[in-house]
């Protein structure tokens, strides 16, 4: 259907306004990293950074250790996505594939918990956490966040587009469910396993409040909670808070950015 | 090679709806058997029962005389061809080929030797290398057959492996099926809804309906001889002309049925079981009759509806009056026939089939 030109120009611009309210926050915080003079509070705020520098990039590293943050933001989101991806296909699979009794169940408690805010969990998990004995350990760190409903459900709705010609070619072939599983239906969703990861991967790296509970010593620090140390130290100074801010988004956008021709393949899944 | 008996095969769905409702059937060693039968009749669902793909609920099934119910497909020596292909989309050609072999264990250089003999009788030895995306239809229709050929089956199912394939292709295939068949020697269970499919390619037909057996023969037997109305009617193109009848009067040699308007016809049919005044069909094919002229023997009066002209013959649809359907003759090619020509159509005694009011056929002398 071809779309008049007042008809197109009013589209555009409720896209471009809602593009600008996104991206604004992220611009906000840039433009106050990179400047050095200026009020940073003023309204209408500034658009455009004032005196750019990158001195408060240089005063963020220098008080605090953001490579070992970065370390340790790295590992606590290598292990989630990995056991994340693992089980959560595991999990997935059997209900979209398998016929057993009680299987509607299952998937129904699974999705319930989606209803509840993760802020909920907090004193179930860190009671939980406690009792094993992983608190001030990135173990603790990641157990809680390893299954997701979210990530059950798009991968369950993967598991159920891989035709069942395929898997009844497998069983004749030989295959048992376990070979079935690893050698021919996890293969094909690769492009769904890649947007369950790349949500996973920014959805850990991003995470502040458990594993500021759970963690204690600053040294083991991920690089979202370090960050705050920023506020501590330098409670006044917003520009250098800010500027540890971007160094904490910037991986994520990388990530982002180059692997979204996976995540929107994945994503075209999602609403046929 | 193996040979596979049918007892009493029944199947219902979780929900209790029977699907299959008690099957008998042999099949012999080497022999090249096409299940056929209009959509949702069954003929898949056995087919995959005897896979191994769907439980069966009652009955057993015996291959090479072993009660095969409850062993697992891979076991079952048997290869199986999708309708859809089936091929593993990220692996290559030769990979797909070769992964059954691979869960067998089978060494590396007998699995490279397995599919590249399969590979050179199947023409494919070039495409080895390329994923299934790559390839035509014709071409993944080949690498599935050569799937099933590299295992050495005993016993090959093809599930209406042609259905997705442009009809020159499709004419193609069937004659290098047939050619497999010969060169193989493998027994063949091969399910189609194409009547010319399994007249062309089956040493036997079964032809089912609503999950029951209509008939089992050769192809000829049941085009000739069908059983009932359902088999006369679903094998041949144009279907088989049916004209409601009344009967006149019958015996072991000949039937006289009356028809709606008042034509008399005769039948060579063993018509003993017929009592006078009874309802009866009668059926003839559209090869069978021709145009004579007005108040010949065995001809009913009919007014021409539209012609169809294929080339080399041309099919007359002609109305006959108090018929519902119109009638089908094949006439010559070029047949010069309008539209509200009145005729009047032959229908020889000795190719007319007779059906009693249940739909059952007098026997043909």
């Amino acid at each position: 259907m071809k779309r008049s030109l007042p008809s197109l120009i009013g589209h555009y611009l409720v896209l471009c306004a809602i593009g600008l309210i996104c991206v604004f926050p992220f611009w906000w915080t840039f433009v106050t990293a990179i400047s050095t003079e200026g009020n940073i509070f003023a309204f209408p705020p500034t658009f455009w950074p004032k005196a750019p520098a990158f001195d408060n990039f240089v005063e963020a590293f220098r008080v605090i250790p953001i490579w070992s943050f970065f370390k340790n933001s790295i590992l606590i989101t290598f292990w989630t996505v990995f056991w994340k991806l693992l089980l959560c296909s595991l999990a997935a699979y059997p209900l979209a594939r398998m016929q057993f009794h009680g299987r509607k169940l299952v998937f129904g408690l699974i999705l319930a918990t989606m209803v509840m805010p993760s802020e909920v969990n907090f004193l179930v998990n860190f009671i939980t956490v406690t009792k094993l004995s992983l608190v001030d350990s990135y173990t603790g760190v990641i157990l809680p966040n390893i299954i997701t409903a979210v990530s059950i459900l798009l991968l369950k709705q993967a598991f159920e587009e891989v035709p069942q010609d395929l898997i009844d070619a497998a069983r004749v072939d030989g295959a048992k469910e376990w070979t079935i599983f690893w050698r021919i239906v996890l293969p094909l969703i690769r492009p769904w396993l890649a947007t369950v990861g790349i949500l996973a991967t920014v959805e850990a790296w991003n995470d502040y409040i458990w594993p500021f509970i759970v963690m204690s010593k600053p040294d083991e620090f991920p690089l979202s909670v370090g960050v705050l140390y920023l506020s501590g130290t330098y409670g006044s100074s917003t520009r250098v808070i800010a500027a540890g801010t971007v160094l904490t988004i910037l991986p994520m956008l990388a990530v982002f950015l180059s692997t979204q021709r996976f995540f929107m393949r994945g994503m075209d899944g999602a609403v046929k | 090679m193996a040979a596979l008996e049918i007892k009493n095969i029944v199947k219902h769905y979780d929900n209790g709806v029977p699907v299959i409702k008690g099957i008998d059937l042999e099949i012999a060693d080497g022999e090249f058997m096409v299940f056929v039968g209009p959509s949702g009749c069954g003929k898949s669902t056995l087919l995959r029962m005897i896979a191994g793909l769907e439980q069966i609920t009652g009955g057993e099934l015996l291959i090479d005389g072993k009660l095969a119910n409850n062993i697992p497909p891979s076991e079952r020596g048997l290869a199986m061809v999708f309708q859809s292909y089936a091929l593993y989309p990220h692996m290559s050609v030769h990979e797909n080929m070769a992964f059954a072999l691979k869960l067998a264990g089978k060494k590396r250089a007998e699995i490279d030797a397995a599919v590249q003999k399969a590979a050179q009788i199947l023409q494919i030895e070039h495409l080895l290398q390329r994923k299934p995306k790559d390839l035509s239809g014709g071409q993944r229709q080949r690498v599935a057959i050569g799937r099933a050929i590299v295992r050495k089956p005993q016993l090959f199912l093809f599930d209406e492996p042609l259905s997705n394939l442009d009809a020159s292709l499709r004419v193609q295939m069937r004659v290098e099926l047939s050619r497999l068949h010969q060169e193989l020697k493998t027994t063949m269970i091969y399910v189609t809804h194409d009547q010319v499919e399994a007249m062309t390619l089956g040493d036997r037909i079964v032809v089912f309906n609503g999950g029951h057996i209509e008939q089992v023969g050769t192809p000829l037997e049941l085009y000739n001889r069908p059983g009932n109305m359902f088999v006369a009617g679903f094998l041949g193109s144009p279907k088989m002309n049916f004209l409601a009848a009344e009967v006149a009067s019958g015996n072991a040699e000949q039937a006289e049925l009356t028809l709606a308007g008042g034509t008399m016809l005769r039948a060579q049919v063993d018509a003993s079981s017929l009592t006078a005044g009874g309802a009866a069909t009668l059926g003839v094919r559209a090869e069978h009759v021709s145009v004579a002229t007005a108040g010949a023997p065995n001809s009913v009066p009919a007014t021409v509806g539209h012609v169809e002209h294929l080339g080399d013959v041309s099919i007359i649809y002609a109305q006959v009056e108090g018929v519902s359907e119109m009638l089908a003759v094949k006439a010559a090619g070029g047949a010069a026939y309008k539209a509200g020509d009145a005729i009047a159509i032959l229908m020889p005694a000795e190719h007319c089939h007779v059906f009693d009011g249940t739909g059952k056929a007098c026997r043909k002398l």
